[in-house]
């Protein structure tokens, strides 16, 4: 049962003029968070904007006996409720329901797990490169940014041994282009009998061309797709993307229920970036 | 203190019902709320056949409301009865199947369906939805549309027939005189307003439908006004919603002749409303020294004004 906080905002950490890391006291939250799965809040007390809005869960806090205690989230600034999660201050509180939605499964050695993110879409990965560690899975994060300033969080990544693939649009870090030409070298001089894990979120026309590489290299592959949703419960059929069932039949299905983690092979692409 | 309310036949524990549309199937909220707490559960609106409904993106945001064209997505009558009513009668819901139909044949195979069905409590006959092109309206907007379909479905069952109205019409009291008259044991009111929101960069619009429906608190001084137009109509018992989102919303509708409300929007901002509406319930009705809820429906004093009409 998904659990409803009325939480203090513990601090709200700008990192850019558009990036916040919001700390949210959520110790329920906290606790049961698998990587990869989101918690509606509610940017204001108000009634416009009146939904909740979904984020994904991007690191859980812990105090120093280990005990979870908060969550952060990744906020990208771009509309109405973001712009005001971006200027929210520390001791305010914010309404967080969650955990929610189908979770990233960290997968065994001798698989090793390859992280792909584009933008805010690094979000899911922090907690899933640590449930990675604790199993002892090496893991690659490929991480794209339009600029070196909008690279976040590289030394966490670092830190838990990690290994980072960074591009930059304009060149300013790392390799310079898309976060898919490095990942397609990656691919293409892979040996078949090593067994890797592909991980996905970002832009969804990225995620889609990490979807066809992984395909045409027959790798497996988990993308966190980030739809509009109305409660994140399953009540209100808004958030829902074409997905093909066992039979390979697609259907329109609830990202919050069913997802927001799919396998990417049962994605109808072309209607999500339609 | 007595919450409960009558509806026909039935008896609610509380007048606290789930809009369809806006709760799944129930089942998705069993381990949020006690699903037999609620006065009520009203399914998503449900055809003979699975439909697939409209491509996203499906719901938009306004001031104080939303917009939804989800397009009736539904798995149909029968995976339903298989899939979601066991769990449903299980935890003893008091279910209201909202049932969808192109033509009145299809509402009666429905209505036949579902009667044979234990733990269906009611059926809410939806002609009402603005989102789909064929049938629901069409009957809706229409004096004689609302009485054929009200009374096919009246023949074929013993459940309680309410039919859930539009307000996109000119004389909403009209309809749910009709539908009386057509034997409905209770009326639902109002369904979503149609309207729309363009996004003026790309200038397309915002739902890929092009319009939808209006929901939230935005709307609820019409729907007020409508509940209060119908109540003076008709005798039956009136179901009202519209933005209802605090126990002084809920009150409101009562005042103004609802038996029994229906919540959606504000279930998707807060899934856990009902305890506060609940609450909120008993502290109006300790304070206005209420026994039983149900006294207050339809209890709007205009006395006042007309006094002071005649004075001026």
């Amino acid at each position: 049962m998904p659990a409803d906080i009325d939480a203090v905002v513990i601090a709200n950490t700008r990192l850019s003029e558009d990036y916040s890391v919001l700390a949210l006291a959520a110790p329920e939250i906290a606790a049961r968070a698998r990587p990869g799965q989101f918690v509606m809040v509610k940017p204001s007390r108000g009634m416009d904007p009146l939904l909740r809005r979904p984020f994904s869960i991007f690191e859980v806090l812990r105090d120093s006996n280990g005990t979870p205690t908060a969550i952060t989230l990744l906020n990208k600034r771009v509309g109405v409720g973001t712009g005001l999660l971006y200027e929210i201050e520390a001791g305010a509180r914010v309404a967080c329901l969650g955990p929610l939605g189908r979770p990233f499964e960290p997968i065994d050695p001798p698989a090793e797990a390859w992280m792909v993110a584009g933008g805010v879409g690094l979000a899911p990965f922090a907690t899933l490169a640590e449930a990675l560690r604790a199993r002892g899975t090496k893991s690659t994060l490929f991480y794209g940014a339009r600029r070196a300033s909008e690279l976040y969080y590289t030394g966490f990544f670092e830190r838990l041994d990690v290994q980072l693939v960074l591009t930059t649009e304009d060149g300013s870090q790392g390799i310079k282009g898309l976060v898919t030409g490095p990942l397609k070298d990656a691919l293409v001089h892979l040996r078949t009998g090593r067994p890797v894990q592909l991980y996905v979120c970002g832009p969804t026309r990225m995620m889609q061309a990490v979807a066809r590489l992984a395909e045409a290299s027959g790798r497996a592959c988990d993308v966190s797709l980030e739809q509009v949703m109305g409660c994140g419960l399953g009540g209100c059929y808004s958030c829902v993307v074409l997905a093909r069932n066992a039979g390979g039949v697609p259907h329109f299905v609830r990202s919050c229920l069913d997802g927001p983690v799919f396998d990417s092979r049962r994605i109808v692409w072309d209607v999500l970036t339609h | 203190m007595d919450l409960s309310v009558t509806v026909g036949s039935l008896r609610l524990p509380n007048p606290l019902i789930a809009a369809s549309g806006c709760f799944g199937y129930g089942v998705e909220y069993s381990e949020v709320v006690d699903l037999s707490s609620l006065g009520g559960v009203a399914v998503k609106g449900l055809f003979l056949e699975p439909r697939e409904g409209h491509a996203p993106p499906r719901i938009v945001e306004t001031p104080a409301g939303m917009l939804n064209a989800i397009g009736l997505q539904g798995i149909g009558v029968h995976r339903f009865i298989q899939e979601k009513l066991p769990e449903l009668r299980e935890r003893r819901a008091i279910v209201f199947v909202n049932i969808c139909g192109t033509t009145v044949d299809e509402y009666v195979e429905l209505a036949r369906i579902l009667s044979d069905q234990e733990g269906v409590a009611a059926l809410e006959l939806n002609i009402s939805c603005p989102n789909i092109k064929e049938g629901g309206i069409t009957f809706g907007c229409s004096l004689p549309g609302t009485h054929a379909v009200v009374n096919a479905v009246r023949k074929v069952t013993r459940l309680p027939v309410i039919p859930k109205l539009t307000p996109n019409v000119t004389n909403i009291a009209s309809l749910a005189r009709a539908a009386e008259e057509a034997g409905a044991d209770a009326i639902s009111l109002v369904n979503t307003f149609l309207a729309m929101a363009i996004d003026i960069e790309t200038r397309r619009p915002k739902l890929s439908n092009i319009v939808g429906g209006l929901s939230g608190p935005a709307i609820r001084p019409i729907a007020v006004r409508m509940v209060y137009e119908c109540r003076q109509a008709v005798k039956v018992p009136i179901l009202g919603m519209g933005g209802i989102a605090t126990p002084a919303d809920v009150l409101e509708f009562m005042i103004a002749g609802a038996t029994a409300v229906q919540i959606g929007t504000a279930n998707f901002v807060d899934p856990f409303i009902w305890r506060t509406l609940l609450d909120g319930l008993r502290a109006y009705m300790a304070r206005h020294n209420l026994s039983r809820l149900t006294e207050l429906t339809g209890t709007l004093d205009t006395s006042r004004k007309e006094q002071a009409w005649i004075s001026s």
